[in-house]
Order: C-alpha cells, then structure tokens, then sequence
C-alpha cells in the first residue's frame, strides 16, 4: 500500500494517454515542483518537531505537549507565528542580496533533491553524474551563507559567515572523499546503479572496514556541512548570538531554519542510499525466508526508516557534544579527517580492483 | 555631539590595522546578564577585552546607609542573588559580632547546612550555564534537576527559593520545616548517585577537555595581585578559602578539604567547583543529624544599634569572599558601608587571561569564572 513503486509510471502513462507529449512533460514538471515544495514543508513540520522530542527525550524532560495530541502541531504554529512576524531588514544593509540569501539556501535545498531515490523507481532525475552532482550543487548553500553574513552589516554576522566558509569549504572535502569510496566499489556515479549494487547487501556490510571509516568519516563531515552542533561555529550562540542569521527575522529566518533541516534530511538520505543501501531492503547472503519477509516491508519505508536513523543520529551528536573552537575544527579537518580519508580511498581502490568486496 | 548615522558610521568601520571592535552585551547569551564587553578582535583573535559595568547598578551600598541593621541584610540577597543566603550571613555575622550578640547553636548549624546548600545550588547553575557557553545544552537540565530539589528545600524552609532571607540578627527568622532533614537526606543521595552523569557527560568529554585544558591560564601571583578569591584563586594554587583560614559558625567543627588545582586554567576551575560540591554534600553529611535542640534565635534588643568604630566580616560565598565593611557613628543605621564581592576581581583578570586567545576561548575563561552580574554592579 505505502509502495510508491508503480505511481511514477502510472501517472506518465495517464498523462500520454489524455494530453499530447510536450504538455505531459509541462504536467509532469508542475507536478514534481508541487511535490518538491510540499515535501520541504512536511519535512520542516516532522523535522522540527522530532528535533525537539528528541531533545526534550535527552534532556530529561517532555518537550512540546500543548499544540494539538503530543504537541503535533507545535510547529504549525510556530510557522504561523514567523509567517505572521515583520521581517526587519536593518537600515545599512545591502537590501538585495540580504533578501536574496535566504532563497539561495533554499534553492540549493531544493536541487538536492532531483537525484534522489525515495523509493523504487520513484526519483525525479535519474542524472548518469548523481553524486557528482549532489556535491557540486551542496557546496553552493556556502554562497548563500556568506551573502547572508556580508549583507546583514553585522559585525556577528560577518564572524558567522567567515567561519561557515572556512568550515564548509573544509569539510567538502572529506564528505567527498567518503562519497567516492562508495562510487568506487560501485563504478557509478548514478544513484540508481548505487542502489542496485547493494542489492544483494549493503555497502557497510560488504565494503569491509574502509566502508565503515568512510561511513564515520561521511557523518563526522556531513554535521560540519550542515553546520550542525558540535560544529554549529557559523551560529554559535554563546558566541556569536547567532551568526551569520542574527539580523534575520520573520520568514526569512524560517528559510533558513527551515534549509537547516532540509539540509540534513538531504544528507541522510545520500547517506542511507550510499552506505545503507537506500531503498533496498535488508538481505543477509542465502536467508530465503528472511529476505522474502523483508521484502514486504515497502521500499519507501525502508528509505525513510534509514534517512531518520541518521537524522536521529545528528541530532543526537547535537544534544551531547560541546561546540569546537575554530581551530580546533579546522585542524581536525585538516590534521585528521582529510589524510585518513586520502588513504581510506586509496585502501578501497585496492580492495575494489582486487575483488576482495563481497 | 554625535548624530545617530555618524554614530552608525563610527561603529560599523574598521578599527586601527583593521582591528574589529564588537560590543559583547549588555544584551549577549554569555554574559548572562548586562555585561557589557567591548572586545578588540584581529580576525578571531582577541586583542584586548574592556569589560563596561553599572547597567544593572542598584546602588545597594548607599541604600544600605538609610536602612536599619535588621533591614540591610535582605538587600544583600539582591546582589550575589545566587548565594544570598551566604550574602545574608555574612552582613548577619557583622551585626552579631559588632553588638555582641550570642547565637545559638541550632541556628549556627542550620546556617551551615543552607550555606553549604546554596553554594551546591551556584555550582549545579553554573556548571549548566558553563556548559552551554561551550555548546552543550544538555547539561544544563540534569544540573537544574538537582539544583531543583535545592531550591524546593529552600522554598519550604525560608519560603523562597532564590532570596531566602531566613537569617537575622542573632538567629534565624523562624524554625525549620519539619521536612527538612528527611529532603536533604534525599537530595544527598539523589546527588551522589548523578554526579557521575556529569562525569559522563562533561569532565570526560573529549571536546570539553580541549576546550578548556590550557584556556585561560592564570598564575597564582596574577590570582593574588587581582584579587581573586574563591575558586578560582584556588584553582590557580592560592589558598583562600575563609572557611578554612577564618571559620566561622560551625566550620571548625567540620571535616573538609579545600580543594586546590594548580594547573590555573578553566579545566582546573571546572574542576575545583565539581569538588568543592562534593565537599559541601561532606559538610552537610556531617550536621544534619546532628542540629542541637534549643531555641533558632538568640535574645536581641528591639533596636539594634552598633558601637561606634569600624566593623569588618568575610564569608565565603560560592564565588569567593565576600567581606562587609561598615562603618558605625552608633546610630541605628550604617555611616558608610562597602561590600567587597569576589565578582568584581574576579572578573578584573578576565582581560588578562583571555586577551590573545580565540572567541570560543573566552566563552571558556568568562564561563569559569562564574560571573554573577548584579554582584559586580552592585
């Protein structure tokens, strides 16, 4: 029932079937973006309010429980209030990209999500460069960023955003070099062929220790990237009030509340498809009956249930670890991260090019 | 006289070789109150802290000249609002001894143990609030879950939970609760069996260690020439705790540790304050089943007035020593009087030890010292 395996081709049909090509593919497009623009509204509703359950769940205590049965619909009304709060543009701003910082970040939010499988056969652009493209496209949320910081004339603003430049630029590339692990073991850089190659296990299960250091190594950069506690320096709010969003208000701030969120969904959901198979249900090796039972778990289920395991598992690191120091963090990169995963790489070229994979 | 662009301008440009001045507070989350710090930044690098004071000053000390030797002590709860009752004793002890005025045994005790409740209590807070200067949050909850059974004694005993005022001159307000020794029982063994949750959470965090090992250095001959008291001075190797060199009430009486570091730095400050409530939980253990019978207030005159001549008395608050100064004509109210409180000096060597280090470094050497605003303004 929760299949989302038949629609996509359903629906096309249908539509070549009432309207002729040109406008099936004018419907088609209207009703992807329709999708796209729900689903970043649903996931700012479920991911705010699972953040502050899971909060609320660590910090001893019971979270929203007014709004609605169990405080569902705390965030909806939050929403209303930025929707209904003046957005203040401080008087020596530069107005133009102040307004347009918010949208860039968004925006990129949003190209994400074109190469993503959510279930089978269910994905909006099944591009040959996938994953190439997913960390070309991410490294644009920066720009957005440092326009937010220049434009806001905010000395807090501009620390923020220097920072998050440092930062993100830094950690790119450890989250590449752990994403190409996988596209070398696979020999693809199409998510589709990513997934099918874990058909029959998944990458963390088959590609031995280094697939597990690039796993590590991939959420350690990822909650950098999204600048996500204990690497939160572009916001800091013990130090910079914060950050680069201080002179933000109203739906402005939401935006960019509200990227945060898409933001790590999105990274989760490359997550899960390059190391835990995405879609793919969970098979051990020659389990007959095992692997038959899980395949009536639905696809969908399956790719939603591991993206939230990561999403918890942030959102776990954020309500445990203090904040790094800014240097702290650079050299962790630097230092650490990025040399391990130089010869991370170079262990899985090995072990790719000997077959020693399952 | 500036207009109001000129003074945008002003602030908005460069400072001298590019220097960026940012005003932190009054209104900032670390300073945890009106703290106005005008920091020099060379990029991330700190190059000189100014701390501005008097947004919050009350003027306590002149309103304490107008008011008589029984009502001036409650104005003290409103300065170090996290040991008030320390604050309270303290100025109680001065009319005591200035007047001569025999204390009873029950009262003494029970001064004790709430003295050594309500600097548990500074501690929990400041161990949440310094954690959430470093990021953590989740720290700040299980501090306040023990810090919340302390104040709930409070409210049943004093019938506040931040600014007691149970103590006059020559005893206590009224008798305890006939709760109290069965909730401090509880609340002793609730807190041992967390503190090890703050292990957990905090001392042995890799992140926090490296955020705070080697921040903020501060020698024992800078402790001693700033004025530092309290824990911090202790954490650099000073010993000064009055408890200890001036006992009053019962503390001769009790078996406790100062407790020293050497190492001077915000580690070593964390450090002391987890120890030093460990050793409050050692002193209560020892008193609370042991509060004599007998009367809560000794016998006073309706009008107290002290002798004339000058009167000094030191406790030591959460912070650090806290001394009263009064000087007496032999009226019913003080001439002049002075509070030294440890906020003050403490928060003098935060340029010193800070200048030169990153932001998030300071969050770290400003967070150690426990910086209670109202106490510093006065």
């Amino acid at each position: 029932m929760f299949s989302l395996e038949g629609i996509t081709t359903n629906v096309q049909d249908w539509l070549l079937m009432k309207f002729n090509p040109t406008m099936a593919l004018a419907m088609e497009c209207v009703i992807v973006i329709l999708l796209a623009i729900s689903l970043f509204a649903l996931l700012g509703l479920v991911l705010v309010l699972m953040e502050r359950k899971v909060a609320a769940h660590i910090q001893i205590r019971l979270g929203p429980n007014r709004v609605g049965p169990g405080g569902m619909f705390q965030t909806v009304a939050d929403t209303l209030k930025l929707i209904m709060k003046e957005g203040l543009v401080p008087d020596m701003a530069d107005k133009f990209l102040f307004n347009l910082a918010p949208f860039v970040v968004m925006m990129v939010g949003m190209l994400l999500l074109a190469p993503i499988a959510f279930a089978k056969n269910f994905q909006i652009w099944d591009i040959n460069i996938g994953v190439l493209y997913i960390s070309s496209v991410s490294s644009l949320s920066v720009i957005g960023i440092l326009m937010a910081g220049w434009a806001s004339n905010n000395k807090y603003s501009l620390l923020g955003a220097m920072r998050s430049g440092a930062q993100i630029v830094s950690y790119e590339l450890s989250a590449g070099f752990a994403v190409l692990t996988i596209v070398v073991l696979t020999g693809s850089l199409q998510i589709s062929e990513i997934v099918k190659a874990q058909e029959n296990g998944w990458w963390i299960f088959k590609g031995h220790i280094p697939a597990i250091i690039a796993f590590v190594l991939y959420i350690i950069a990822v909650t950098a990237e999204t600048n996500r506690a204990p690497f939160d320096l572009a916001e800091a709010e013990s130090e910079l009030t914060a950050g680069f969003h201080t002179e933000y208000s109203g739906m402005r701030f939401a935006l960019f509340f509200l990227a945060e969120y898409i933001n790590i969904f999105i990274v989760c959901a490359i997550g899960a498809t390059l190391f835990f198979g995405g879609w793919m249900p969970l098979h051990i090796g020659n389990w007959a009956a095992f692997n038959h039972i899980m395949d009536y778990i639905p696809s969908s289920v399956w790719f939603m249930g591991k993206t939230f395991f990561l999403i918890f598992l942030i959102m776990w690191f954020r309500w445990t670890f203090p904040r790094l120091r800014v240097d702290q963090l650079l050299n962790l990169e630097w230092k650490y991260l990025l040399p391990i995963s130089l010869f991370n790489l170079l262990l899985v070229a090995v072990i790719a090019i000997l077959g020693w994979h399952f | 006289m500036y207009n109001q662009t000129e003074i945008l301008k002003d602030t908005s440009e460069l400072g001298a070789d590019g220097e960026l001045v940012i005003n932190m507070g009054p209104q900032h989350p670390a300073t945890h109150g009106v703290l106005h710090l005008v920091v020099t930044l060379n990029g991330e690098t700190i190059k000189k802290i100014e701390p501005h004071l008097g947004y919050i000053h009350r003027s306590i000390e002149k309103m304490c000249e107008s008011l008589t030797y029984r009502q001036f002590i409650y104005v003290t709860s409103r300065m170090d609002y996290l040991s008030s009752h320390i604050n309270n004793l303290g100025c109680a002890l001065l009319v005591e001894k200035g007047m001569a005025i025999e204390v009873p045994d029950r009262a003494k005790y029970i001064r004790v143990i709430l003295s050594e409740l309500t600097r548990i209590a500074s501690h929990e807070l400041w161990l949440g609030a310094m954690a959430m200067d470093l990021g953590a949050f989740t720290p700040f909850f299980y501090a306040f879950r023990e810090r919340e059974m302390i104040t709930d004694i409070m409210e049943d005993t004093c019938g506040a939970r931040l600014t007691m005022n149970y103590i006059v001159p020559g005893g206590l307000m009224y008798d305890l609760h006939p709760d109290f020794q069965k909730k401090v029982k509880a609340f002793i063994t609730q807190f041992k069996s967390k503190v090890t949750e703050y292990e957990d959470l905090v001392t042995n965090n890799i992140i926090f260690q490296s955020r705070t090992k080697g921040v903020g250095i501060l020698s024992a001959e800078d402790a001693i020439s700033y004025g530092c008291t309290g824990p911090v001075a202790r954490a650099s190797g000073v010993s000064c705790d009055i408890r200890k060199i001036y006992p009053y009430e019962v503390y001769d009486k009790v078996e406790f540790d100062e407790v020293i570091e050497t190492a001077g730095d915000s580690f070593a400050r964390y450090i002391v304050r987890v120890k030093e409530m460990n050793q409050s939980i050692r002193i209560i253990e020892q008193l609370i089943d042991n509060i004599p019978e007998g009367d809560f207030v000794g016998k006073t005159k309706n009008v107290l007035k002290l002798p004339k001549g000058e009167f000094y008395s030191r406790v030591e608050t959460a912070r650090g020593e806290f001394g009263v100064y009064v000087v007496s004509e032999g009226g019913t109210t003080p001439h002049r009087i002075k509070f030294r409180s440890p906020g003050f000096s403490n928060l003098s060597v935060l340029n010193h030890i800070a200048a030169g280090s990153k932001i998030g470094d300071l969050m770290a050497s400003m967070g150690t010292l426990d910086l209670v605003i109202p106490d510093i303004d006065r």
